[in-house]
């Protein structure tokens, strides 16, 4: 090893305190680019490779009752290569040990052997043998959530028939990686489950001999999916089509591709964010040392090292602190990006998981992070390899200070002189100043970015189950019920108030605009299921026309007093048009609502309801599950209150591991900031600050002195962090916001606090590390040497 | 002649131990009587440096006794000499040390802020000739200007002792002199007990009395009996 890599080496571990603050900035950003490309690869190839093995469908569509002889038309569609009909209902189940009642989605399979499409995984059991009644496979989170294996049976309520279904199976889908129930915001297996049973089962038990009422469709290569939709659109239409669609309206599509959204967002923020502050904290340190070492440098030269081996020199350096950031990220990225993947296979249900952190994974975020510390140390480097060996011998130029705004309005007569040195500081290297604000007002914004979803969610679920959904259960009927039918529903035990609702499936047109959808008929002044303006208040739906939701005036460019045409979608061709009366609030779907008296006249039929809202006694609730669980008419139901609970518990663990990952690299900025900030600033300053102590001033008023400027540079960045934060927030939203929920931008002012106390805790307890040095400061060394 | 400001009993220091060991004070034993201008003459390594700074509470002794009046210093802590600095010694250094970033007038008021029963910065600066200066930065001014706002620091606070560690050191003998009439005339108007380190021994002319070090002890000391202004001494 040659002498000046020793003294590199030497400097390195005299450095350690702020090599280690810089690495662990560097390797947050490591971190977070390995665990973004490492889990965003291992989704994205799990996803391709188990559709492509198990022939997940193009294109989807669901009907009223399509003759089993449309098979043929429909594959004569030019670009459709394969397709796979099949009966799709719900069922409402009883569970043995589950009070409540659960929902079913019903899938048929063929007679024979496999579905042509969407085929299933089969993981234990059998499928069930032709002909055997009653015979059915269910989702493997299902089974797992209820206990349930093969041989083990469990009622449901199917077609108007409660009958005993026996488990020959248990299976995954590639429909269902992500399967939510009706009413439901995530996933409650043990309450929603997906049950497969052979075609000639299905259609007899839902009327359907002959028959079908869902299609899936594989396209061939190159085919046009707009094309192919509207020909079956077009096919479908006399059957009661619903209108098809593609992949992206596919609800476990859409949500593994809003999480692989996500993931790349994550991947193009945060690992630049960090690079750039390690990158500024390589150049604050190494600018520093060069002025440290400026006689060194010139002594070098005069000793005969050229520019380019003193460059060189710097750079190694730099590449050193970043290399111990690169390990310390590749160690952490890799337990985490396990750690994700197993959160990925618990939530999401894929046979398989093609999960490897390729070597150009590592080798793109170490390099990225090597490249962020070069150019950080580019500037310190040049000016040491153009120093002049004479010029570097000699003792630098006098700090130059010069009279600035305050001075002349003659403030800084009455500010303390710590001060008025923080301030001339400041204003001496304005870019280290501002540099070192905005990486501070990351802290905060990082707090709040990572914080406000909390606040979002609360006030989403506020409004939408306290303001809007007030109902405890809402019931599907197999068939629109008359007033006389609702008044049975009245009648159950623990209800104590019923109202109706009408779901009319539709396909809505505005302009150019198209939107599949349905108008949600409520009685005007609903007091359980209410619409809401955007101050939370209820809205009392005009006699006649369409209240929109947000998002749905938004997707068809709707302003109040445009008519918006709604194709009905039950075969009978009917075309409604409808003014838009109101715009109003509504977090989750799209939404057109309207009074269900108005809807039902302008659908020419009488005071029908497709389903119920209900009030409960919850002291009665056992029984009226029992009840519901035994009737006949109800085809499905959902329970808001456990759909909240659900919803609370399992976002609430993912929160409490998202705020601690934000909190942590909130943490590492601040600490890598301040510290190095502060140490620099003892360094520069240790001769000014032994004389302080030297004219009486204690240890604490010097740490003062010392960490005023920072301390200012902290306070100043919070109202820029919380800027930040707000703006970070409002851009992650447009990436989470989709078809299926529409997330408001709030943030609580507890939120803000969090940011402002984690940012100043973090930085104070950074300042005190460096104040402990201090105590050290060599009063007489200093005084007896020249600066 | 007034009381005794300084008495120092077998006074040592020593730096490292065993073999690397370093005597720095060897036994110094000293009365300075206060109020009074006391030059400490020796050569480089004599000590001396090291005598003025545990008599201003910068250092701490390895054996024997130093007093400020009744205070005993060497019985003090860290916490104990801070305050004994801030409330009787005013220091002036070879380098000034002012803070770059100050003007005159700041640099004097860091102490004013502190301090019990402060001149004003004004009023410190006008003594030392620098009324003009004021509002001037370190960089902006001479060298001899820069040592006169360090004694203009040092005196604000109406210190019991000016402790002056080489002030002409850095300095040409026609600057060196005003900085020199400037500590005579402290001690003139303020009665400031006052030492001045230097390896100058022309300089020895302006004092009341001179100590003589070498090798880390008190050699000998002398009254001048006839004091001259420091404009009738050169080098």
């Amino acid at each position: 090893m040659n002498a000046l890599d020793r003294k590199l080496l030497r400097d390195f571990r005299r450095l350690w305190a702020q090599a280690l603050a810089i690495a662990l900035v560097a390797a947050a950003g490591v971190m977070t680019l390995l665990v973004g490309i490492g889990t965003y690869r291992a989704l994205y190839e799990t996803r391709t490779a188990y559709y492509d093995r198990y022939s997940f469908a193009d294109v989807f569509a669901t009907a009223i009752r399509a003759p089993n002889s449309l098979t043929e038309r429909i594959l004569a569609i030019p670009g459709v290569s394969r397709i796979d009909t099949r009966v799709q209902s719900s069922a409402v189940l009883d569970i043995p040990g589950l009070i409540e009642p659960a929902s079913g989605l019903v899938l048929s399979i063929p007679d024979r052997g496999e579905p042509v499409l969407n085929k299933l995984v089969l993981m234990d059991g059998k499928l069930p043998a032709a002909g055997e009644p009653d015979s059915v496979v269910i989702s493997q989170a299902f089974a797992e959530a209820n206990g349930f294996a093969p041989g083990d049976s469990f009622s449901a309520t199917m077609g108007g028939v409660k009958r005993t279904l026996s488990i020959s199976g248990i299976v995954l889908s590639p429909e269902y990686i992500y399967s939510i129930g009706p009413g439901q915001m995530v996933p409650d297996n043990r309450r929603f489950g997906v049950i497969w049973m052979r075609y000639s089962e299905a259609a007899a038990i839902f009327d359907l001999n002959g028959a079908f009422n869902s299609v899936s469709i594989k396209l061939a290569r190159g085919a046009s999916e707009s094309g192919v939709i509207e020909a079956l659109d077009t096919l479908l239409k006399p059957y009661g089509g619903r209108g098809a669609h593609g992949r992206t309206q596919q609800v476990s599509y859409a949500f593994l591709d809003s999480e692989l959204v996500q993931l790349e967002g994550m991947s193009a923020t945060l690992p630049p964010i960090f690079l750039a502050v390690a990158a500024f904290l390589v150049n604050m340190t190494l600018a520093r040392l060069v002025a440290l070492e400026r006689e060194q440098i010139g002594l070098l030269k005069a000793l005969g090292y050229g520019p380019i081996s003193i460059a060189w020199h710097y750079v190694k350096l730099s590449l050193l602190i970043a290399s111990a950031g690169v390990l310390i990220g590749w160690v952490v990225g890799a337990w985490a990006t396990h750690g994700m993947a197993a959160l990925y296979a618990e939530f999401y249900k894929f046979p398989f998981l093609l999960f490897q952190i390729s070597p150009d994974t590592y080798a793109i975020s170490g390099g990225a992070a090597l490249v962020a510390a070069v150019l950080g140390s580019l500037q310190a480097v040049m000016s040491a390899a153009r120093l002049s060996p004479a010029v570097a011998m000699a003792p630098p130029a006098p700090a130059v200070y010069k009279r600035f705004i305050l001075d002349r309005l003659g403030v800084t007569r009455y500010l303390p002189q710590g001060i008025n040195m923080a301030l001339r500081s400041m204003i001496r290297r304005p870019w280290r100043a501002v540099l070192t604000l905005l990486g501070i007002s990351l802290s905060s914004g990082l707090v709040i970015a990572g914080l406000f979803v909390e606040d979002s969610l609360d006030y989403m679920l506020d409004a939408q189950y306290f303001h809007a959904q007030r109902e405890q259960a809402t019931v599907g009927f197999a068939h629109p019920v008359t007033p006389r039918g609702l008044e049975s529903v009245s009648r159950l035990p623990g209800v104590i108030k019923v109202e109706p609702m009408r779901a009319v499936a539709v396909k809505f047109y505005h302009g150019t605009h198209t939107r599949l959808g349905s108008i949600e008929g409520k009685p005007n002044n609903a007091d359980l299921d209410r619409v809401i303006d955007k101050n939370l208040n209820p809205v009392s739906l005009p006699p006649s026309g369409l209240a929109l939701s947000n998002a749905m005036a938004k997707a068809l460019n709707a302003r109040v007093g445009d008519k918006i045409k709604a194709h009905l979608l039950d075969g009978s061709g009917k075309i409604l048009t409808l003014p838009v009366t109101d715009i109003v609030q509504q977090f989750i779907g799209l939404g057109a609502n309207m009074d269900i008296t108005a809807l039902n006249r302008a659908l020419g039929q009488p005071d029908y309801a497709d389903g119920a809202y209900l009030l409960i006694d919850t002291d009665k609730t056992e029984a009226l599950y029992a009840a519901i669980k035994a009737a006949p008419g109800i085809a499905s139901v959902s329970l808001a209150r456990e759909a909240l609970y659900q919803l609370r518990k399992q976002v609430g663990e993912n929160l409490g591991i998202n705020r601690t990952i934000f909190v942590t690299l909130a943490v590492i900025i601040v600490f890598g900031v301040v510290y190095n900030t502060a140490r620099i600033q003892l360094s520069e300053q240790a001769r000014e600050l032994a004389s302080l102590r030297v004219l009486g001033f204690t240890k604490f008023e010097v740490s003062i002195v010392l960490l005023t400027e920072v301390g200012l540079l902290t306070l100043l960045s919070l109202p820029l962090g919380w800027v930040v934060g707000y703006w970070a927030s409002a851009g992650m939203l447009t990436g989470v916001s989709s078809d299926l929920f529409t997330f408001p931008l709030v943030i609580y002012r507890s939120t803000y606090a969090w940011a402002t106390i984690v940012t100043i805790v973090a930085a104070l307890i950074s300042a005190v590390i460096v104040q402990r040095r201090v105590a050290g400061l060599d009063m007489i060394a200093v005084l007896k040497t020249r600066d | 002649m007034s009381d005794l400001a300084f008495r120092t009993e077998q006074l040592t220091k020593t730096y490292g131990s065993g073999n690397t060991a370093v005597f720095a004070l060897r036994g110094a034993d000293l009365s300075l009587p206060g109020g009074e201008m006391t030059v400490l003459l020796g050569h480089s390594g004599s000590g001396k440096s090291t005598l003025l700074n545990i008599l201003g509470g910068l250092d701490s002794a390895t054996s024997g006794k130093a007093f400020f009046r009744d205070i005993e210093l060497t019985r003090l802590g860290d916490n104990g000499l801070t305050r004994f600095r801030r409330d009787h010694v005013g220091f002036v250094f070879q380098f000034y040390n002012l803070v770059p970033s100050l003007t005159a007038r700041e640099n004097v008021a860091l102490v004013t802020e502190i301090a019990r029963n402060p001149m004003t910065p004004e009023e410190a600066l006008d003594r030392v000739g620098l009324s003009a200066r004021m509002d001037h930065f370190p960089a902006q001014m001479s060298g001899g200007e820069q040592q006169r706002v360090a004694i203009a620091r040092a005196i604000a606070k109406r210190p019991n002792v000016l402790l002056c560690d080489e002030p002409t050191g850095a300095l040409d003998s026609k600057t060196g002199i005003t900085v020199l009439e400037a500590l005579t005339r402290i001690n003139e108007d303020l009665g400031t007990t006052t030492v001045i380190i230097t390896h100058n021994a022309e300089i020895q002319r302006i004092a009341h009395g001179v100590l003589f070090m070498a090798d880390g002890r008190i050699t000998d000391h002398k009254r001048n009996e006839t004091r001259v202004r420091p404009s009738e001494v050169s080098w």
